[in-house]
């Protein structure tokens, strides 16, 4: 180690950016392969149940369809989080935004159950970006107003939507004709408001298509339009930005409230489709694992579905190694982590270079 | 329309590629989908060691796969078509929250056998659906608790107030009742299926306030080792599983989730082609609720008692709600001599008379 | 109306139920300090919950569980340490694999330990002082833990005041590039600091496991390390305001539950909401009005160094 060091590029290496994440597979393919000899599973076969069956194995007619189901809600979340986090906003309880945009939404679908027209699911999902930008907003105001902490304030209404969640589920929201079992009607029974599959093959639903279109949309944004700018000036240079004529205050409620309505939109998007229902444990940490996919996909919206997807790889494979060949779900988890590890570790590659002490510049 | 024809023939289309699965299996394939962890130590724990006493019996001629901590949902749904893919002959989904879900996939697999446990939809010919009657266990607690108290308070800490755990209280406070008119019931709700230290706080808080006996819904042993810290004047019961490492004392007996007989008995069923469609709801009598040994910290007139309750109830001369009950606000809700029906206990959703907690909501 | 409640039994049981989250403050306090934002605190927590629980019960000794849970915690920041200071990766989603990676690896080590007792940890014994009307069993009834976690917001709060390398961790974490032109070595001091927060995440595992529930089952934390990062937030980065946080949020988590108990009619989903609701509100009065620029976070939180001479 101490024979080498590191020397920062001028410019990030294009080759190193697309060939670390392959590096990366690659490496946690072997560590991971250690773990799973160690917990004595065939190596070879775990990685291959992990990587290659659901892309290319005997049903990957079907799990390659869900790979957008799971990628869908992930990548739509963090592309709204990725302008707040290249603004320096640290809104990090989209998953209680998402909780609160699926209530919002859903409460205005049960609302006028059984009333078939088609406004109603429209109508939902503005609802349910609504719910997640109004629940986004509280930090947000409390730090223009108060100057309260984003992240404390954003974290804590996690639990505090959980809580309103299991409200919902055996309360206000509970499905009348569910014989006093908790949780909300099924949408896939009131088609109105269903979110149904548009190519069921592709597992694409509205939910895929807002989440492609965000992307589209995070690209040019960035890239094209003033906000953009204004975002990633206030991120790098605080202070130029300001003399840019900057207002942070606005800034800070366009990020957090667009990381909200995007959330809620994942939210409704889901309750309505995959997931069908209110309940108690609807929420599995979309909000959370979305920072990771922001961070993977550095911050950039076309990054981020590659890495949305791969999570979304990383789930199902992982599943299909669970159940086939008997791997505790530890197991994958510690995979996840160490895949995760490795992808940033290699990112060193594409921002410095590795010189031995002493050569020349 | 149209869109449903789609969605028919998709359908048609994974059943004959699993149709084609099956026929090359000689081996039955009984899977197994957990909510928690195996190492969860109550709920997920207790059907796990189900299913590995399927194995136990049936040896060469089954084969037993799970998959542990299943999100609810989506999630779920897909797990189980990966299952009924992978060659699944029958899917034992072991949480209340895959109810749509598993019959969302028995639609798409009318090949493979679903058992879920805790719901009440049996939307196609081969979904069945099976529960346990853990409210008699709860009789059986509630005459020790009843008897033992001292200080008259004794305490239930459930997860979130659902018909599962508003029934076991109801039970566990007329049976204490029964034995002692002066006891007083304090009820705390975790609003959390899972959280140790939570419920460590929440049995502290209630021995605070002079409650002496404590059962808890929620499943680890956390309840238990603060009561063992009050040196033998608090005592607990074991939940889900016998939790022996308590004994004598505060662990004074137990309600233990046995799920062996009827998965053997399912599994058996289809091994043997003779598999219907079925709605269980067992208890003491079958063997699926079994009572834990209860200790000699318990008096020898009050063990008699409760094992009478026990006997009576394994022998099916008594039903822990026999009339007359009112409900909490004191309207009539069975008649001296009648017996609950099964629909109103699974949608149980008020207290009986005499608890001075309200019901949430 | 608060018939049941006896105010020095919530005092006592508050300061009880504070304890991981104080210690796992306290720690990434330090951490964040130093310019250091790690959001893996959940992930050390588990490992030293796990990491504790086994030493503890195979050495027989709960010290020695204390001591392994640390080192637990400690361990997998080294992991954390390698990544952002090393190779320079992104410090939040490394905090946050950190977290998913210490869930997994936990469950795995601690499969044969599910089930079993862990030795006993005993209350100091302060002899007749407990005996002293309410201050008795306030002050003096609680296992060794709970005053280390005293000791430690003192000890942090007077390294940071009054020592030199109080002031030169200060100085890492507000200004990186002064610091190393001033000679110190910025990614050393960093290093030493993820160290002692992983120790200290570690510790409050390993109470949880070892004292509050006392047992092993996967994911035993259930989240008291996010509450942990929001304390040090809430404290603004300052010791004995983590201390007051964590002593509010630990205080009315337990004052719900006996407030339930009491059956004061509140609605319990209010209770339940109410240690979170009330966090935001006393952080806004306390972060609006005076004081406001006192408030603000270091200055290179969540920044690399990279020396470049």
């Amino acid at each position: 180690m101490a024979m080498l060091r590191l020397e920062r590029r001028p410019t990030p290496s294009q080759f190193w950016s697309r060939a670390t994440p392959l590096l990366a597979v690659a490496l946690t393919m072997v560590a991971g392969g250690i773990m799973f000899a160690v917990l004595g599973k065939n190596p070879v076969t775990a990685i291959r149940t992990i990587f290659w069956d659901p892309l290319f194995g005997e049903f990957a007619w079907y799990l390659r369809g869900q790979l957008l189901v799971k990628a869908g809600p992930l990548i739509l979340i963090a592309v709204g989080l990725s302008m707040g986090f290249r603004a320096g906003i640290w809104n990090i309880g989209a998953e209680g935004q998402y909780i609160m945009g699926a209530i919002a939404g859903a409460a205005v679908g049960l609302a006028v159950y059984p009333v078939e027209t088609r406004w109603i699911f429209p109508l939902m999902v503005v609802a349910g970006a609504f719910g997640g930008w109004l629940w986004a907003m509280i930090p947000a105001v409390l730090k223009t107003r108060f100057n309260t902490n984003e992240i404390l304030v954003s974290l804590m209404l996690v639990y505090v939507a959980q809580t309103v969640l299991a409200m919902a589920s055996t309360g206000f929201l509970r499905n009348p004709q569910g014989a006093g079992f908790p949780g909300s009607r099924n949408f896939s029974n009131y088609p109105a408001a269903h979110n149904d599959w548009l190519i069921e093959s592709a597992g694409l639903h509205w939910g895929g298509i807002a989440a492609l279109m965000a992307v589209a949309a995070g690209y040019v944004l960035l890239q094209r339009h003033i906000l953009g700018f204004q975002i990633k000036l206030s991120g790098q240079a605080p202070r130029a930005a300001r003399f840019a004529g900057v207002n942070p205050e606005r800034l800070v409620l366009i990020c957090m409230g667009l990381a909200g309505a995007l959330a809620g939109l994942a939210g409704v998007f889901e309750v309505t489709g995959p997931a069908g229902q209110i309940s108690i444990d609807f929420n599995v940490g979309y909000g959370f694992t979305a920072i990771i996919v922001a961070f993977l996909g550095r911050l950039n919206p076309v990054g981020i579905l590659f890495a949305g997807l791969l999570m979304a790889l990383t789930y199902i494979g992982g599943e299909m190694a669970s159940t086939n060949l008997g791997l505790p779900s530890a197991a994958i988890q510690a995979f996840q982590g160490m895949l995760l590890f490795f992808l940033l570790a290699c990112d060193l590659l594409t921002n410095y270079r590795i010189r031995l002490k002493g050569e020349a510049r | 329309m149209k869109r449903r024809q789609l969605l028919a023939t998709g359908a048609l289309g994974l059943s004959l590629a699993f149709g084609g699965a099956a026929m090359a299996q000689d081996k039955t394939k009984a899977c197994f989908v957990y909510v928690g962890p195996i190492g969860d130590m109550g709920y997920s724990f207790q059907h796990h060691q189900g299913a590995l006493a399927v194995q136990e019996k049936f040896g060469d001629k089954v084969e037993v796969t799970w998959q542990e901590s299943v999100p609810e949902g989506a999630d779920a749904e897909r797990v189980l078509t990966q299952m009924a893919l992978g060659g699944c002959n029958i899917i034992f989904t072991t949480s209340f929250g895959y109810m749509d879900a598993t019959n969302a996939v028995a639609k798409k697999f009318p090949d493979v056998k679903f058992e879920h446990a805790t719901g009440f939809k049996r939307e196609s010919p081969n979904v069945a659906t099976y529960n346990a009657r853990f409210y008699e266990g709860r009789a059986v607690q509630g005459t020790i608790a009843g008897m033992m108290t001292k200080t008259n308070k004794i305490g239930y800490i459930g997860s979130f107030p659902i018909p599962e755990v508003v029934m076991g209280i109801n039970s566990y406070y007329l049976h204490a009742k029964k034995v002692n008119p002066d006891v007083e019931l304090s009820v705390i709700w975790a609003m959390t299926w899972f959280d140790p230290a939570k419920e460590a706080d929440a049995a502290r808080a209630m021995i605070d306030q002079g409650v002496d006996v404590i059962a808890a819904h929620t499943d680890s042993t956390a309840p238990l080792a603060e009561a063992a810290k009050t040196g033998g004047k608090v005592i607990g019961f074991g939940q889900a599983s016998d939790m022996a490492e308590y004994k004598p004392s505060p662990r004074v007996s137990s309600i233990i989730d046995n799920w062996a007989p009827y998965y053997i008995e399912r599994v058996g069923a289809v091994i043997d082609g003779t598999w219907e469609q079925s709605d269980t709801w067992s208890g003491i009598p079958e063997g699926v609720v079994e009572i834990g040994e209860i200790t000699e910290a318990v008096p020898a007139e009050v063990k008699a008692a409760a094992e009478k309750v026990r006997d009576e109830i394994a022998a099916g001369t008594y039903h822990p709600f026999t009339g007359p009950i009112n409900k909490q606000d004191g309207s009539p809700w069975l008649a001296e001599g009648q017996t609950a029906p099964d629909g109103d206990l699974l949608g149980m959703n008020f207290f009986v008379e005499g608890i001075k907690d309200a019901m949430p909501q | 109306m608060f018939g049941g409640i006896d105010p020095a039994l919530l005092i006592a049981a508050l300061m009880v139920a504070s304890v991981p989250i104080l210690l796992a403050a306290v720690g990434e306090l330090v951490v964040e300090r130093a310019g250091v934002l790690n959001l893996g605190v959940e992930g050390m927590m588990i490992m030293g919950a796990v990491v504790g629980f086994i030493a503890a019960v195979e050495s027989g000794s709960p010290l020695a569980g204390f001591v392994g849970g640390a080192l637990g915690g400690a361990g997998l920041s080294l992991l954390f340490m390698l990544l952002t200071q090393v190779m320079q990766a992104n410090q939040v989603a490394s905090g946050l694999a950190l977290t998913l990676f210490g869930q997994g690896l936990s469950s795995l080590l601690g499969q044969g330990y599910v089930g079993v007792k862990p030795p006993h940890t005993g209350a100091v014994p302060f002899g007749p002082l407990v005996d002293i009307p309410f201050l008795g069993r306030v002050l003096f009834g609680h296992d060794p833990l709970v005053y280390l976690s005293v000791i430690m917001v003192a000890a942090v709060w007077a390294m940071l005041k009054f020592s030199r390398a109080g002031l030169i961790l200060r100085a890492v974490g507000e200004n990186h590039e002064a610091a190393h032109a001033l000679g110190y070595k910025v990614v050393g001091i960093r290093c030493l600091a993820i160290l002692f927060g992983g120790a200290m995440a570690g510790l409050g595992g390993a109470y949880v496991s070892l004292v509050r529930v006392p047992q092993w089952v996967d994911g035993i934390t259930a989240g008291a390390g996010w509450i942990a990062l929001a304390i040090v937030v809430f404290a603004s980065w300052k010791p004995w305001r983590a201390l007051l946080g964590a002593w509010l949020f630990g205080g009315i988590s337990v004052l719900q539950l006996n407030l339930q108990a009491a059956r004061i009619g509140i609605p319990v989903e209010y209770l339940s909401m109410s240690p979170y609701v009330i966090t935001i509100l006393v952080l806004v009065v306390m972060s609006s009005g005076r004081g406001r620029a006192a408030l603000s976070a270091p200055a290179c939180l969540g920044q690399n160094f990279h020396a470049t001479s």
